[in-house]
């Protein structure tokens, strides 16, 4: 029952802000977010205590196809709910100093995807999984391409179709897998106990890879990401950067790696190498960009490039490092996207040149802004370095040469990092009669929060060890 | 190992030895409005606290007994864990001291010198973090957590060195600064990589430990020294990694001196030496750490030579004197190598706050073609200058003699070396007096509004000098050479630490007493004709540095620092940049998006060509069927 009410909290507030105005819908937005977020601390204490048996919900369809819907949850899981329904909060508020047209529509779209999320990360059976999945694309999409920018209606319909026709893909391995498998079922455990022969696992692996990938992104099924992610509103972009490309290394560990283990291992060698190209591509490019908002979205392209890496070592401590990796990433993106969108706000200008000398007239912002960008970098003592650490030396266990090379994303992501920062933050005051509010009062408490977060799980990430651990020991060997 | 009893009373004063500069942090950043010019008060009594706490444990502990323990596991995965540890050993104990004693009279500077600036209470912030960070460098008990506090200093410095960062140079040089540490950093974690596999842990026990089983000159052991010193390479401004050390001259004085002379530069020797074992075992990294060190040494003196900024000088001669220092190391001679960091420690914080005094006195000019004759206005000042002048030269009884001779007799055994680092001395000695009479002697050549403002510093600034100066004469004696029949307690002190490797490296090349005393005297003989030179030159020909148009010939690309930042910048910097651009625009725009877009265009051309199909033209329909079915029977009768 507990799963069911995780989808219908959202749910019931996204019906409710559709009919609801102005600043009303942001409000009830903000408390639907935040009565999520006290019912996933429930849920948090209640499956440390009791684990996933509150959770279980099976739904058997009466009819032919044997479909169930099965909710559950387990440590992974947890996660990323925790995940989703943390930064949830934070994104709502993040809007509160502007002014969104049809608000009511953008916030009950945004509450319809977490709902989506929160299905994709407790659905235990692939048809219900792929519902979630596709359904959380279409209030992204509409987000997107209604509060965009420049171009929306190109590069959203690019987004769209090109994670449509990756998870077309997905679904293809999926009915093959329920028509094959000897069970007839698309429920994770059976699929995972029950494995397709391993001479077919090999091209099963590319469908569900081709639609992660893509989602994640990993180079070079990444070329719709960085348009999108200028292009969409920046709380449209914080949705895409801090969960849903989850959604994708998420799913590397909850279905690709469990149901076909043996065309995981057999086409390691190339996801892995793709992988850590990927962090080294992505943040090569990342130097020079002008665009702030793209510099931002191929730096998250290498970042997230390293978690697939530790995945696919298909060692534990890829894995943990991977996890820790992706909740700390989710935070501090959607910190590094909120400094941008307020930047932008303020100044006017999206670019990397031009702006400086907002440090002189508003320290605190960019005091903040300075920690979010060391978590970025990976310093000690932040959540970025913890997950950092753990994935490459997975990377390492892996291949010595390969960590060398993925290696370069400490130096190069310092690289772009603090060209940014210098150019955007300190310096001079190029613009003339540049005015800079300093933080407001919602400002304040978002950035506050991703500090504390960031500090917190930097110095104890004990936390994530403990709730992930018992699920890892039965992933990897 | 019940009988070592852990001296369990002082986790708790360990302990908050870094957590009061940290306290102190968090105070003066979020409450810094508040506690208005008392911040910087509170911020210099903390570091005063953690001084006199380090004493106490100092007192208490002695060098028979450590203080090890974890205090909470900080990653872990699989059967693996790594905790966060202290540990408190003689070598610890030397840091501790060294970080927070400098550190407190570099606070207590600072409150005469930064007081007009509106950055006031953010400097001694991030001073005070700067302290905690360096604290946990040679605190932890793993390289887990040394690693924490190297990356955390190397933020203080970026921090610092940017300072007012209304200055796009001044954050150049900072960015260049953490970026550059950002490449041996990623040494120092490859390095720790390997020793998790191999090793099976990243405390010192365990590393240690393991590493003593295995044979001298093993492949891993040397892969892994080699990554290590990388990362001290980065640190601690070693050749090719040094360029960024003169460029943070752009921070203020008193962070040069604190950080970039004191203390966080010599992370990379304190890190051999408490891996001394690990070095010991790989003959050929030592090798290697020797000739860098030895290059470094005489490198960066000899561009120090054509230097007219009165802080550059101070950067390449700190420079050279980590070249020394490695040198020293490299030879095996770790316990040397450290007491070169201590007593340079003194008089090269000691010199960079006289030249903070003597800018502060010129209004912020820092060229010394600018400056002469300042002795009888700032004559503090310049006695105390002349004591760490003297003790940087190598002159008896100053205590950069004491230390630099031992790391030369340790030397005397492998000529060659000998001979550059006497030289590279001798060139010190010469930048030195160099740049003492010009800055002191002769007239000034200021301008009369510089000459009019000319003071004495506040005795906040003046009290740390004459501190640091009674210690440039006298830290000597912690380590008096046999020769003198007294005991060598610098030595003794450190004995424990680097026991094992003394048994590794076999009997060590002793001099004997005529030899030593030989050395001494050739080495002093040295100093004192370059100081003769210099005075030569300086005073009696009252010669200036020629202005920087002129400079020709050798002399030009000395004092262009051999163009290497131009390399640099050339072979690395620019064709990264192109790369960028090439990757963006050609490679992700390009190509990738040419198969995309091509995938997408195929989809739309099917659609369009069989639409063409559709004609709604009956005619056309049987016709088509017509044919097919010709072709399917045309197939079977094949078959």
């Amino acid at each position: 029952m507990l799963s069911l009410l995780l989808l219908l909290i959202p749910l019931t507030f996204s019906i409710v802000i559709w009919f609801t105005k102005g600043m009303v819908s942001r409000a009830a937005a903000l408390v639907g977010t935040i009565i999520q977020l006290a019912f996933t601390a429930y849920c948090y204490n209640v499956f440390l205590e009791a684990g996933n048996k509150p959770f279980e919900y099976i739904y058997q369809m009466a009819v032919k196809p044997n479909l169930v819907f099965h909710f559950s949850m387990d440590g992974i899981s947890m996660l990323m709910v925790l995940l989703t329904n943390l930064l949830l909060p934070l994104i709502v508020l993040a809007g509160f100093s502007r002014y969104t047209d049809k608000a009511n529509v953008f916030y009950s779209l945004m509450l319809l995807m977490q709902m989506a999320l929160n299905g994709v990360f407790i659905s235990f059976d692939a048809f219900g999984y792929y519902i979630f999945w596709e359904l959380a694309l279409i209030p992204i999409y509409f987000i997107a391409f209604i509060w965009g920018g420049q171009d929306r209606a190109a590069v959203t319909l690019k987004f769209f179709i090109y994670t449509l026709a990756g998870s077309l893909l997905m679904l293809f391995g999926f009915i093959y897998l329920y028509t094959y498998s000897p069970q007839n079922s698309l429920d994770w455990e059976v699929l995972r106990a029950n494995p397709i022969c391993s001479c077919e696992q090999g091209w099963i692996f590319w469908m569900l890879f081709a639609a992660f990938a893509i989602k994640i992104p990993i180079v070079p099924f990444h070329t719709w990401q960085p348009d999108t992610y200028k292009t969409a509103p920046t709380q449209g972009t914080m949705l895409l950067s801090g969960i849903m490309l989850k959604m994708g290394t998420y799913s590397l560990i909850r279905w690709l790696l469990p149901i076909v283990p043996d065309g995981f291992k057999e086409w390691q060698y190339v996801a892995i190498t793709l992988s850590v190209i990927g962090v080294v591509y992505a943040s090569v490019i990342a130097i020079m960009q002008r665009d702030i908002k793209k510099l931002l979205a191929y730096s998250s392209i290498a970042h997230v490039g390293l978690i697939s890496a530790g995945v696919f070592t298909m060692s534990r401590v890829g894995l943990q490092g991977s996890l820790v990796q992706m909740f700390a990433h989710g935070v501090n993106v959607v910190g590094l996207f909120f400094c941008a969108e307020i930047i932008m706000n303020r100044t006017g200008s999206n670019q990397v040149e031009g702006i400086g000398g907002i440090r002189k007239i508003a320290p605190r912002f960019a005091g903040w802004f300075l920690v979010i960008v060391l978590a970025s970098v990976a310093l000690p003592l932040t959540n970025g370095f913890v997950g950092e650490f753990m994935l490459l030396y997975s990377v390492y266990g892996y291949n010595t040469w390969l960590s060398v090379f993925a290696g370069l994303t400490i130096i190069l992501g310092a690289v772009y990092m603090f060209r940014m920062y210098q150019k955007v933050v300190l310096g001079e005051p190029m613009l003339e009669n540049m005015q800079f509010e300093d933080l407001k009062w919602n400002e304040q408490l978002v950035l506050g929060i991703i500090g504390i977060l960031i500090f917190a799980l930097g110095v104890y990430p004990e936390p994530i060890f403990e709730l992930t651990e018992p699920v890892l020991k039965t992933l990897t060997p | 190992m019940e009988q070592f009893i852990q001296p369990i009373n002082l986790i708790g004063p360990s302990l908050l030895v870094p957590l009061l500069p940290l306290l102190g942090f968090i105070l003066l950043t979020f409450f810094g409005k508040q506690l208005k010019t008392f911040g910087p008060w509170i911020a210099s009594l903390l570091v005063l606290g953690s001084f006199v706490l380090s004493v106490y444990i100092f007192s208490s502990l002695g060098n028979e007994n450590n203080l090890d323990y974890d205090l909470f596991t900080w990653l872990r995965w699989g059967d693996v864990s790594l905790n966060f540890g202290i540990l408190i050993d003689p070598l610890s104990l030397i840091m501790l001291l060294v970080v927070t004693g400098i550190g407190f009279l570099i606070h207590l500077y600072s409150i005469g010198y930064m007081h007009h600036d509106e950055g006031f209470v953010r400097f001694f912030a991030y001073l005070n973090l700067f302290i905690f960070f360096m604290l946990l460098l040679v605190m932890g008990n793993s390289y887990l957590v040394m690693f924490i506090g190297w990356e955390g200093v190397g933020l203080c410095s970026y921090l610092l060195i940017g300072f007012w960062f209304t200055n796009d140079a001044y954050n150049d040089a900072a960015k260049k600064a953490f970026i550059m540490n950002r490449i041996g950093d990623l040494g120092f974690l490859l390095g720790m990589f390997l020793m998790l596999f191999y090793l099976g842990g990243l405390d010192y026990a365990t590393v240690l430990g393991s590493a003593s089983s295995m044979e001298k000159g093993a492949p891993i052991l040397v892969a892994i020294t080699l990554l290590m010193f990388v990362g001290a390479m980065g640190k601690s401004a070693q050749i090719p990694l040094y360029t960024w050390l003169p460029d943070a001259m752009a921070g203020p004085t008193p962070v040069s001196a604190l950080i970039h002379a004191a203390t966080m530069v010599t992370a990379g020797i304190y890190m051999i030496v408490r891996s001394n074992i690990l070095y010991s075992l790989a003959p050929f990294t030592l090798e290697i750490v020797m000739w860098v060190g030895v290059a470094t040494s005489l490198f960066a003196a000899i561009i120090g030579i054509k230097q007219n900024d009165i802080k550059k000088v101070l950067a390449y001669s700190t420079v050279s004197q980590l070249g020394l220092m490695f040198a020293a190391l490299g030879l095996g001679a770790y316990t040397s190598g450290m007491f070169h960091v201590v007593t340079h420690a003194f008089f090269k914080a000691l010199l960079f706050l006289g030249a903070g005094s003597v800018i502060h006195a010129m209004g912020g000019e820092q060229d010394m073609r600018r400056m002469g004759g300042l002795w009888k206005y700032i004559r503090l000042t310049a006695i105390t200058f002349l004591i760490g002048t003297l003790a940087i030269s190598g002159i008896f009884p100053f205590a950069g003699f004491f230390s630099k001779d031992e790391i030369l007799a340790a030397a005397f055994h492998h000529k060659i070396v000998w001979v550059l680092l006497s030289v590279s001395s001798m060139i010190t000695a010469f930048y030195m007096f160099r740049l003492f009479f010009l800055t002191f002697f002769t007239t000034f050549r200021g301008t009369e509004e510089e000459k009019h403002h000319l003071h004495e510093s506040p005795w906040t600034m003046t009290l740390p000098l004459a501190v640091l100066a009674l210690f440039a004469i006298g830290a000597g004696f912690l380590g008096m050479p046999s020769v003198m029949h007294m005991p060598h307690w610098f030595n003794g002190f450190l004995a424990p630490v680097v026991e094992t490797s003394k048994t590794i490296l076999g009997e060590s090349h002793h001099v004997d007493h005529s030899t030593e005393i030989m050395l001494m005297l050739v080495a002093t003989a040295l100093a004192i004709s370059s100081i003769v030179i210099a005075y030569v030159f300086y005073i009696s020909k009252k010669s200036i540095p020629e202005s920087d148009e002129e400079t020709k010939g050798f002399a030009k690309w000395v004092s262009n620092k051999f163009y290497i930042d131009e390399l640099y910048d050339r072979v690395i910097v620019k064709p990264v940049m192109v790369l960028s651009d090439i990757f963006h625009v050609v490679v992700d725009k390009l190509i990738i998006d040419l198969f995309v877009n091509a995938s997408a265009w195929m989809v739309g051309f099917t659609g369009r060509t069989l639409r063409l199909v559709q004609t709604g033209n009956t005619g056309f329909y049987i016709f088509v069927m017509v044919i097919a079915m010709m072709v399917l029977l045309l197939i079977q009768l094949v078959q």
